[in-house]
This record gives C-alpha cells, structure tokens and sequence, in this order.
C-alpha cells in the first residue's frame, strides 16, 4: 500500500472483516423517518389553524345566527344598546371602499408594472421597484396617522372646494363634506394595495415570453401597441389575478381604513359621507362591546370577513399559478 | 404615413403616462417620509426615548414604555413564529413536491391573506378569553401566527435556490437525508433565511390590529409577560386619535421611529434577498 | 474463511479471468479464486419503464482502475451511480439484477443505502465543495458520520487526505479559508480528498475532468494513477484519450449495453466488436 506514517492511519478498532462489514451495511438510520416527521407535523399545524380560526369564528357567533339568522346581513340598523345589529353598512362600506381603491390603484399600478417590465432604462428598474415595494413596508397606522393629519384636511380643504364645481352634482359626491369619508378610505387603500398589484403584475408581465413580444413588433406595431394587443391579453389572466390579489388586501385593511372612514354605521351611495368597514368596526367595538350578543354579531361580520378574503385570495392565487407556475409570487410579504 | 406619426405620438404618449404612474405612486411614500421628518424628528428628544406616558396635560412624557413593549412583543413573536415558520419552510422545500406539499404551500398563501383583526380576535378566544385578561404573551402569539406563514413561503425560497448538487455530494459522502438537509443545505440557506426572517419581522412589527385586543397596549412602564403590555404602533394609533395636540406631536415622533426600524429592517433584507436571487 | 450464511458468495465471478492454476499437490491449500472487489450480474438500472442501462456484468479488482466509456447518452454515467445506489434517488427509478462488495449485493433487501455510500464514494462532474464550511471542514465531513475521532487525529486524517489529493502544500496555509477562493481544479481535488478521507473502498468519477481546464485535468489524472494504490477505482469519462491513459480495464457501452470490456491496451489496440473499434476510431460518438 501506499507509504503512510503508522500514526495517521491507526485506526481505534481492528480493521473489521468482510462479515462485520457487511453486516453494518444492513444497520438501519431511523433519524430521517424522524426528520421528516418532526417536519411534516409543523407543516400540518398550517391547516389546522385555519380550521381553527374557522371554527372559533362561527362558533362564538352562534348567539348572533340563532337570534338573527342570515338576514341580519341585509338590515341597516346596527344598535348595540337596543341589541339590533344589521350588517347592511359594514359589508357595503367593505366593498364599497375596496372598489374605490381599485378604480384608483388599477390603472396607476398597471402604468408601473408597464412602466418597469417595458419602458424604464435598466438603471432605473431596480430602485423604482424598491420604492414601490416599500409602499407595503409602511405600517398601516402611519397611513392612518398621514390620512387624518395630512390627506383630509388636503382634501376637505384644497380638493373639494375646487372639484365640486364639476362634481358636486354627481349623486356619489352628494352631501356635505366633512373629511372622514369612503373617499379618504379609498384614497388611503389605494395606496396600500398599489405596490402589491405592481408587484404581482409585473411578475406575470416578465413570464410573457420574449417571442411575443418580438412577434407583435415584428408585425409593426409600436412598442405600445405590442404592450396593449399582445403583452397584457397574455398576461391578462394574472392581471386580474393581481388586482384580485389587491381587492384582498383591500378588504382586510383596518388601522388607517378605521382612522378616516368616520366610522358610522350608515349606508350610502356618496362618497364625502362617513362609512364603516368590517374590520374597521371590528377593531372600534370589540374592546368595548355592551352585550354577549354584540360580540356575538362581531364575530359573525368577522368570520364573512374571514370567509370572503379567503375566497377572494384563494381565486387570485389560482389566475396568478396559471400564468407565472409555482413561483412565490406574491405571497411573500414583499 | 399620417396613421404611423399618429400611432407612434399616442404611443410616446402613453410611455409618458406610464412614467407619470411611476412617480405618482412613489409620491406617497415621498411625502409620508418627508412629514414624518418633519413633524416628527422635533419630537425625538431624550425624554422621548427614556420615558413612559404620563398623565394628559402633562408635559415630558415619552414612548419607552412602547418602544420596549414592541421590542418584547416581537421577541416573542419570533420565539413561537421562527422556528415553527422556518421548520415549515425546510418541509416545504425537501418534502414538499407532492400532493402534500401543494396544499401546504397553499394553506400558507390563504393564511398570509387573513386580514391581521381576524387573527387579533381569534388569538383574543384562545388566549385572553380563557385567562381572563390582556397579556402581552398573546399579543405575541397573535403575531407570532402572522409571520409562521410568512416565514414558511421566504423559507422555502431560499432552500430551494441551494444547487442539488451540493445534496448530491452529501448524500455520496453517505450522510443521511435528515443530516443533508439540516448541515449541508440549511446551513448553506441560513443567510437567506435570516433575511427573510428580517423582512417578516419588519412587517410585524407594524402591525396594531392584533395588538388591540391581546396586548391592549398600556400607559406605564411594564415588562410583565402576563399583563397588558404597551407597542409602538398601538401607541401610536391611540395618541393619532386623541384630543390632545402634545400627543399628536408625539405619535408623529412615535410613527417616525416605527418607520426608521420597519424601514432599515426592509432595506437590508431586500438588498440580501434580491443579491442572492440573482446569484442563484 | 468464515461460514456463509445467508448472502451468496459468487466466488468465480464470469467477468474475470482466473489465476494461474496451481500444481495439483498445493490444491488442498489453494487460495480460491479471488473476489473481486466491486462487481455487478446483470445489473439494469431502469428509469420509470425505460432502461438507462441493461444487463451489465463486470467486475472490477481490487487496485484497478476501470473506465467507462462511450458516447452521451449509452448510460456509462447511470451505471456508476447504480453502483453507490445513486441511482435510486431519483424519483420513479429501480435497479434490478445485484451488485457484489466484496462478492455481497449491496441491492439486498435489509442493506441501507447510506452505510453502502460510505463504502463507496463518489466524485462529480462539477467541484461541488460544501460552502458554508472550510476547506479543512470540507475534507472532514466524511469523518461526522463515522466512529467519533479526536481533535488532532482528524488533523491529521485531513492533512493526510489533502496531499493523497496532491493540494496539501497549495492549501496548508489556509486550512481555514473558504473552498471558494480555489481555483476549480483545486475544488475538484478538494472533493476527491473530501470522499477519500473516511476510507471508502471503492471510488467513483463521473467524468471529473470534464470542467476543468487542461491544468487541472492533468493533476486529477495523476491522481487517479496514485488513488489507485489504496482504492478500487471507476471512472466515467467521454475522452478516450483519459481512459486510454488512466485505466487498467475498459468498458465500452454503447445504448444501455455493454458491449466489449476488457485490459486497456487490448480494447484500445484490438477491439473485439466492431463497435468498440468504430467508437475508439472516432467513426461516431
């Protein structure tokens, strides 16, 4: 064998024979089967929350179901100390503000998407979408804090006075302005949802295969042309899913949704006028809530809530899979 | 030839427009940042930092006990959160190619989609309801519940993006799968996995919602586990709504402190994140 | 020889060739026929329903160096890694037929995978050092798995597993820097002291040289003349130059079979089948 000093190669047992040797090959390594194990009950842990959640949800608003049924969605009266509780406004405010801010932030987020995946000098892509995506970084009760010292006054003071020469016969500007409004929500949520339709869109954009691209300038069409008739019917599916994925955001948002809504239970088609959320009034009543049977009914708008984000997520995470496969996209917390 | 100029006008047009959206949505983030400077970095004087509220009317009061409150929240936060949301993210990443691992990943997309009260008043049932009072172990369970999906996703990121070769090494040294996994890939995933602890750690960070009925939040002074506990943005939120100007001044220097952490956090995970993409 | 029990002993291997026979009167006391150290019996590796490599039987002793070769895609590279139970890593794949260590199948129902790996080691295509460690750490891992060794006989195990590699003086002064400020003939040789540290018996190389520049293909080369000594050696290689130089035995593959095995020199100089002769003339692959 090779020249090897005796002290690096002695070994601390006798060199086994073939037999033992052969033996040591059938020994059994039982800590993957642990491993794997261990690991696979975490994973588990996930879904078992969200049965969880579901079901301390439904069940602490039993009391509401029994007394109220379904219908309770439908009524507007939400009095606590007379113990009627009409969902009417929470659900609509809920809506209502979510479509304010998509009408804001759809067109503005697609133009960025576009703006980054098509048009931006290279230099130029990577810090622009860092500061889009810090947009999603800023806490909501600092845009909270900002809609109620900066952007109602801004609003009430310097936007309206101007605008209502043009809009204030449009039935959604009706009525007096005082500042907490759907339309501050709106403008707020639209800024919170914006980087994350941006980001979504713009991953479904650069999944668009180059050929089309250069199939559709190939034709003749200008470098806009090509993004409008072939990049985003390409992508459309994964854009709507971005903008769903935005709606879910949306729905959910409470802290700066709370602190400029205004807060009342009311129902109407203005947008100057004051309104409610669901997570919004959950956060304001919850702590002080007068009744068992109030609780009850908060926990019911909150399990709707719980429901519809979850239907919502569920069918953009599926538009988004479809055009840019298993990649994180979106789901992190960017 | 008119058709063409014209084609081409409204296109330049339009690629203008798409540069006008650019810097309508940065400008947002612009001026929050540069109110937050301005009204806030007044405020940050050495009372602010070293002392706790003190009653209305009275000057001189500070945000320790915030500052400290969230710094324990979120520790807690991320003793539950971490190694459950790492541990998740590891499966997902080695065992997670099939019919399993899709409907893991996918409960960790919906949850990740909860609205964060949903997840306050689920955390307020379980644990404030039976004890019977407010504590910040459950403000920090609330949140820790927020960054397991969190982490499982950027966890399983990273994992991934380690070569299988260097599995194939391991395993041909003859190491076990689970010895594979945990000293050769993890170990090799670690940085990337701190990062993306940073970037979850910064968004919980921020969050009140959860806070509101777990933690409450209080005015003075405490590090008790088991009591109601102060938090930065909770504070915050309840100075913004209150009648007094000397507190609004300070939930501005509050916000401006929140955003600072939140922010730095952010920065230094993306760059480390986006730097190890490209890598890959 | 100790009593065999239960696993099958091929004592006379179809793929070697026999000693010498010995004079009648020392038959009492003859040795029997040598095992060979590594040998497969109709070895084929299967992907899903298709096989990579079929039928194979070859043996390989002990201190020799045999190469595998033929053009992409004949499943020289399936066969190695069928022979450290590689193979079977893969989803949807199986092996059938046996593999003999020391004449024992190592496919075996109760045999673990894992303990054949530690017999049987590998080295691939692209250096693959671990880079989370250092290069000393590197040449160690093997030794975590093992019986426990002290401090300086690791020392001492790494120091002697880096100059088998022939990089001991290129890196002993930097024992505990990173493997990634090496060159990539040096990774590669980082990788072979790495497999040979926790005394495998038998060493694979799948195409080791194919990444690397000129330079460094010559230093694994001589390495494997020397690896020789100690090892049982296998080698996968497209470059018939390389197998021509580095190994005692050849075989030649060509669409999952084997075709011609045999001493280099015989297959290089007077293939039997006209393949071989096709391939080794540069006629196709």
């Amino acid at each position: 064998m090779t020249d090897v000093p005796a002290t690096a190669l002695e070994p601390l047992a006798p060199k086994p024979t073939a037999e033992e040797r052969w033996r040591a090959l059938r020994t059994v390594s039982r800590g993957d089967l642990i491993y794997r194990s261990v690991l696979t009950v975490l994973a588990l842990l996930l879904p078992l929350l969200v049965v969880l959640i579901a079901v301390e949800l439904v069940s602490n608003a039993m009391p509401a179901v029994h007394k109220f049924g379904f219908g309770f969605l439908a009524h507007s009266t939400w009095d606590p100390v007379r113990g009627q509780f009409g969902a009417l406004p929470l659900i609509f405010g809920t809506l209502y503000s979510s479509l304010v801010a998509l009408v804001i932030a759809v067109p503005l987020a697609l133009g960025c998407a576009i703006f980054l995946t098509e048009f931006a000098p290279r230099w130029l892509r990577t810090p622009v979408a860092t500061l889009i995506e810090l947009l999603a970084a800023v806490p909501s009760v600092i845009y909270g804090l900002w809609g109620i010292f900066v952007l109602i006054p801004l609003l009430r003071d310097h936007f309206w006075p101007v605008a209502r020469h043009v809009l204030g016969e449009l039935p959604i500007f009706s009525g007096v302005f005082y500042g907490p409004s759907v339309l501050a929500a709106g403008v707020i949520l639209a800024v919170m949802v914006l980087p994350y339709i941006t980001a979504v869109s713009r991953e479904v954009l650069l999944a668009v295969p180059p050929s089309q691209r250069e199939a559709g300038l190939a034709l003749g069409a200008t470098r806009w042309e090509t993004v409008t008739t072939v990049i985003l019917p390409y992508g459309r599916a994964g854009i709507i899913g971005a903008v769903i994925l935005g709606l879910g955001r949306a729905l959910g948002e409470t802290m700066a949704v709370t602190m400029v809504i205004g807060n009342r239970h009311e129902v109407s088609a203005s947008l100057l006028q004051p309104g409610y959320t669901i997570a919004a009034a959950i956060a304001n009543e919850f702590s002080e809530a007068v009744s068992d049977m109030h609780l009850a009914a908060l926990f019911m708008v909150g399990a709707v809530l719980f429901l519809i984000t979850i239907i919502v997520n569920t069918l953009a995470r599926v538009l988004v899979w479809r055009v840019a496969r298993g990649s994180a996209v979106g789901s992190t917390a960017i | 030839m008119r058709g063409r100029l014209i084609r081409r006008l409204f296109g330049s047009l339009m690629t203008g427009a798409t540069y006008g959206a650019a810097a309508l949505a940065i400008l947002p983030l612009a001026v929050i940042l540069g109110m937050l400077l301005v009204k806030g970095a007044g405020s940050l004087d050495w009372n602010f930092f070293t002392k706790s509220a003190v009653p209305f009317g009275e000057s001189g009061g500070g945000f320790a006990n915030a500052i400290v409150g969230t710094l324990i929240i979120v520790g807690l936060a991320c003793a539950v959160g971490v190694p459950i949301g790492v541990g998740i993210g590891v499966f997902l990443a080695e065992f997670g190619g099939g019919q399993l691992g899709l409907a893991i990943r996918f409960v960790a997309d919906v949850l990740n989609g909860v609205p964060s009260i949903v997840i306050g008043i689920f955390a307020w049932t379980w644990l404030v309801k039976p004890m019977g009072h407010f504590s910040a172990l459950a403000g920090g369970v609330a949140l820790g519940m927020i960054l397991v999906p969190i982490l499982a996703r950027t966890t399983e990121e990273m994992v991934r993006l380690v070569p299988n070769s260097l599995r194939e090494a391991a395993l041909a040294l003859g190491y076990q799968r689970w010895r594979t996994s945990l000293q050769v890939v993890v170990r090799t995933a670690a940085a990337g996995i701190l990062t993306g602890c940073l970037v979850a750690v910064a968004r919980v960070a921020g969050e009140t919602a959860p806070l509101l009925f777990t933690a409450l939040g209080n005015q003075f002074f405490s590090t008790r586990l088991q009591g109601p506990m102060a938090a930065l943005p909770l504070q915050v939120y309840v100075y913004a709504l209150g009648p007094y100007d000397e507190w609004h001044r300070q939930a501005w220097a509050g916000a401006l402190v929140l955003i600072m952490l939140v922010l730095v956090l952010s920065l230094v995970a993306r760059t480390v994140v986006r730097a190890k993409r490209q890598h890959a | 020889m100790p009593s065999v029990s239960t696993p099958e002993r091929s004592r006379q291997h179809p793929a070697v060739t026999p000693p010498p026979t010995q004079p009648a009167a020392s038959r009492a006391v003859a040795e029997p026929a040598v095992v060979p150290r590594l040998a497969t019996d109709a070895l084929t590796a299967w992907y899903g329903s298709t096989s990579g490599v079929r039928d194979v039987t070859l043996a390989c002793r002990e201190n020799t160096v045999t190469a595998l070769i033929g053009p992409s895609g004949c499943g020289k590279s399936t066969l190695l890694r069928s022979l450290n139970r590689m193979h079977e890593l893969v989803a949807g794949t199986r092996v059938t037929g046996r593999v003999l260590l020391d004449g024992y199948d190592i496919y075996e129902r109760d045999v673990n995978p894992i303990q054949v790996r530690r017999r049987i080691g590998m080295v691939f295509q692209r250096p693959t050092p671990f880079p989370m460690m250092t290069i000393a750490e590197n040449v160690a891992a093997g030794l975590a798995i093992g019986p426990k060794v002290s401090r300086s006989e690791r020392a001492d195990i790494v120091e002697h597993a880096l100059k088998r590699a022939a990089l001991w003086d290129e890196v002993k002064d930097r024992l505990h820097d990173s493997p990634l400020e090496l060159s990539g003939g040096q990774q590669q040789r980082l990788c072979v002291a790495r497999t040979v540290a926790p005394e495998p018996e038998v060493i694979l190389l799948d195409e080791p040289t194919a990444a690397l520049d000129p330079g460094g293909a010559a230093h694994i080369e001589e390495l494997v003349q020397e690896l020789k000594r100690e090892f049982t050696v296998v080698i996968v290689t497209h470059n018939l130059q390389q197998a021509a130089r580095v190994s005692d035995y050849t075989a030649f593959f060509y669409l999952g079979e084997l075709v011609e095995v045999g001493p280099t020199t015989r297959l290089f100089t007077t293939p039997l089948k006209p393949q071989t002769e096709a391939y080794i003339t540069g006629r196709f692959g």
